[in-house]
């Protein structure tokens, strides 16, 4: 790709942003179908993600077990994966896989009716398909991420209690009491502004994705990747940056 | 002959001019696809432009709707500037023109009367079901599929599609109706009832219609005018029988086959 190519592809997505902003401020306002889609998207991620989330607690605590031993500080393992979960693995984990699952279904989506003339067809027919198709993707996304994180979180620190349990007969209470005490509500909040980022970025990324796709099927293919692989690295960049930011909160 | 008939039996005048195009010229990096293009479409006329693949008529039809931008000349459709209007303006007149796709262009995603709802839903804002129904029924028998309003895009056949696509058109009432290759892909026998209901729908929704083609059985079933159209220019221009008269290589090619 040139260099002018690039910048013209910088406009282009810099005005495909401002025009969501635009359509999402300004009404006609899509609650029913933001809500069909909110619906949809937790519906289809909802068990992926609790099963996922289970095993990364259990395989978490597992491999941290050994080393706390090693400096006799094994009491400590609820407190160090409920950080961790709460902090970064929860949001990661779930921001993974909705880039994988929900970024790929929304950009091959998005470009077969671009492929098909579909969405030219809603255009034609003046009935609006940026604010039915992307504005409502992208807040249901930038809505749904937070919710699914807590849910996220809730069962990996099931499957790291499951694990605690079983090696060192810890009870319930007593897991999630140390959970709790370590656990703020700075963590809390950022850990769910941090995933409402990550939902922006999978919606709006994989919205841009298929809503320009190229035409012909491989451009169904090729919107469907680009979607999973650019929302990828968004979530990475979020990450870090949010990272950066609450560490000045905490300082 | 024939335009004057049906503005006969229409009581309007043949030379109300529904849409006018002048000078426009439309091209894609080098490639210049419309050069110094010009047309006019009379009310409750069938215009057909025919023509190779490749030489501009899609494109022609996509800069009335404004879904793509000439580089310059004008378009007049029912009185509107269509590249200088305002997206609002643009909505408006789009609920005036019909267009239909050569690939239907049905949202998979709904059945066949969700399809026709959805503009009624969304752009009339009607949400009484008994008046959706109806208005989706009446659209299906006009194209004679009103046993298909609980299928899907998926269980339909490629002339059921195309006549879903009709409906879901019409049943906003346009003033104009743009079809793109409407017989494209289909067997004779499809062909040709498709070709029917281009004729039926002028008759019962006083359409005015810009028939994109180059199936030359298409066009003398429908046309009461041709723009014979090659390399983005408007060379030949009369009735079928006019057209065929003439000695143009190009033409003779559609003739011969």
């Amino acid at each position: 790709m040139k260099f002018r190519d690039l910048l013209l592809k910088l406009a282009d997505i810099y005005r495909f942003i401002l025009k969501f902003f635009r359509n999402t401020l300004y009404p006609p306002y899509e609650l029913k179908e933001i809500l069909r889609q909110c619906f949809q998207l937790g519906n289809k991620s909802f068990f992926l993600i609790a099963f996922t989330s289970f095993l990364a607690g259990i395989v978490f605590t597992k491999q941290s077990r050994p080393s706390l031993a090693s400096f006799g500080a094994e009491s400590w393992l609820p407190s160090l994966v409920a950080q961790a979960v709460v902090r970064s693995l929860g949001p990661l984990i779930t921001g993974l896989i909705c880039a994988g699952k929900l970024g790929s279904n929304i950009g091959a989506e998005l470009a077969s009716m671009q492929v098909s003339e579909q969405i030219d067809a809603m255009e034609v027919s003046g009935t609006r398909p940026f604010s039915y198709l992307i504005v409502t993707r992208v807040v249901a996304t930038t809505m749904m991420l937070p919710i699914l994180v807590i849910f996220a979180d809730m069962m990996a620190l099931t499957g790291s209690f499951v694990m605690v349990n079983s090696i060192n007969n810890t009870g319930f209470v007593l897991f999630f009491n140390e959970v709790s005490a370590v656990v703020s509500y700075l963590d809390i909040f950022s850990s769910l502004v941090k995933s409402a980022f990550f939902g922006f970025a999978i919606g709006i990324v994989s919205s841009y994705a298929g809503y320009n796709s190229e035409k012909g099927t491989t451009g169904v293919g090729k919107s469907a990747n680009t979607a999973v692989v650019v929302s990828m690295i968004f979530i990475f960049v979020v990450d870090l940056m949010g990272l950066q930011i609450l560490n000045l909160f905490r300082e | 002959m024939r335009i004057q008939q049906i503005h006969e039996n229409a009581g309007s005048t043949p030379s109300e001019k529904v849409v006018v195009v002048r000078n426009l010229y439309k091209s894609f990096g080098e490639r210049k696809v419309l050069e110094d293009f010009n047309l006019e479409l009379f009310a409750r006329e069938n215009l057909v432009i025919l023509g190779k693949s490749g030489t501009g008529k899609s494109v022609l039809i996509k800069c009335m709707v404004g879904l793509l931008k000439p580089d310059s000349g004008r378009i007049t459709i029912l009185g509107y500037e269509v590249p200088s209007l305002t997206p609002a303006e643009l909505n408006a007149l789009r609920l005036k023109v019909g267009f239909s796709f050569q690939g239907s262009a049905l949202y998979d995603s709904m059945s066949v009367r969700e399809n026709l709802e959805f503009p009624l839903r969304r752009n009339l804002g009607i949400a009484d079901k008994k008046k959706l129904k109806d208005l989706v029924m009446t659209a299906l028998e006009n194209v004679g599929l009103a046993s298909a309003v609980d299928l899907h895009p998926a269980e339909l056949s490629g002339g059921m599609k195309k006549r879903i696509g009709i409906a879901r058109t019409l049943i906003l009432n346009p003033e104009i109706m743009l079809y793109d290759e409407p017989t494209a892909g289909l067997d004779p026998e499809t062909s040709a009832e498709i070709n029917e209901l281009i004729l039926t729908v002028r008759d019962k929704y006083h359409t005015s219609s810009i028939i994109i083609t180059h199936d030359i059985s298409c066009a003398h079933k429908v046309s009461d005018r041709i723009v014979a159209l090659f390399d983005g220019k408007n060379k030949l221009e009369g009735t079928f029988e006019e057209l065929k008269a003439q000695n143009s290589d190009e033409l003779q090619s559609f003739f011969n086959y």
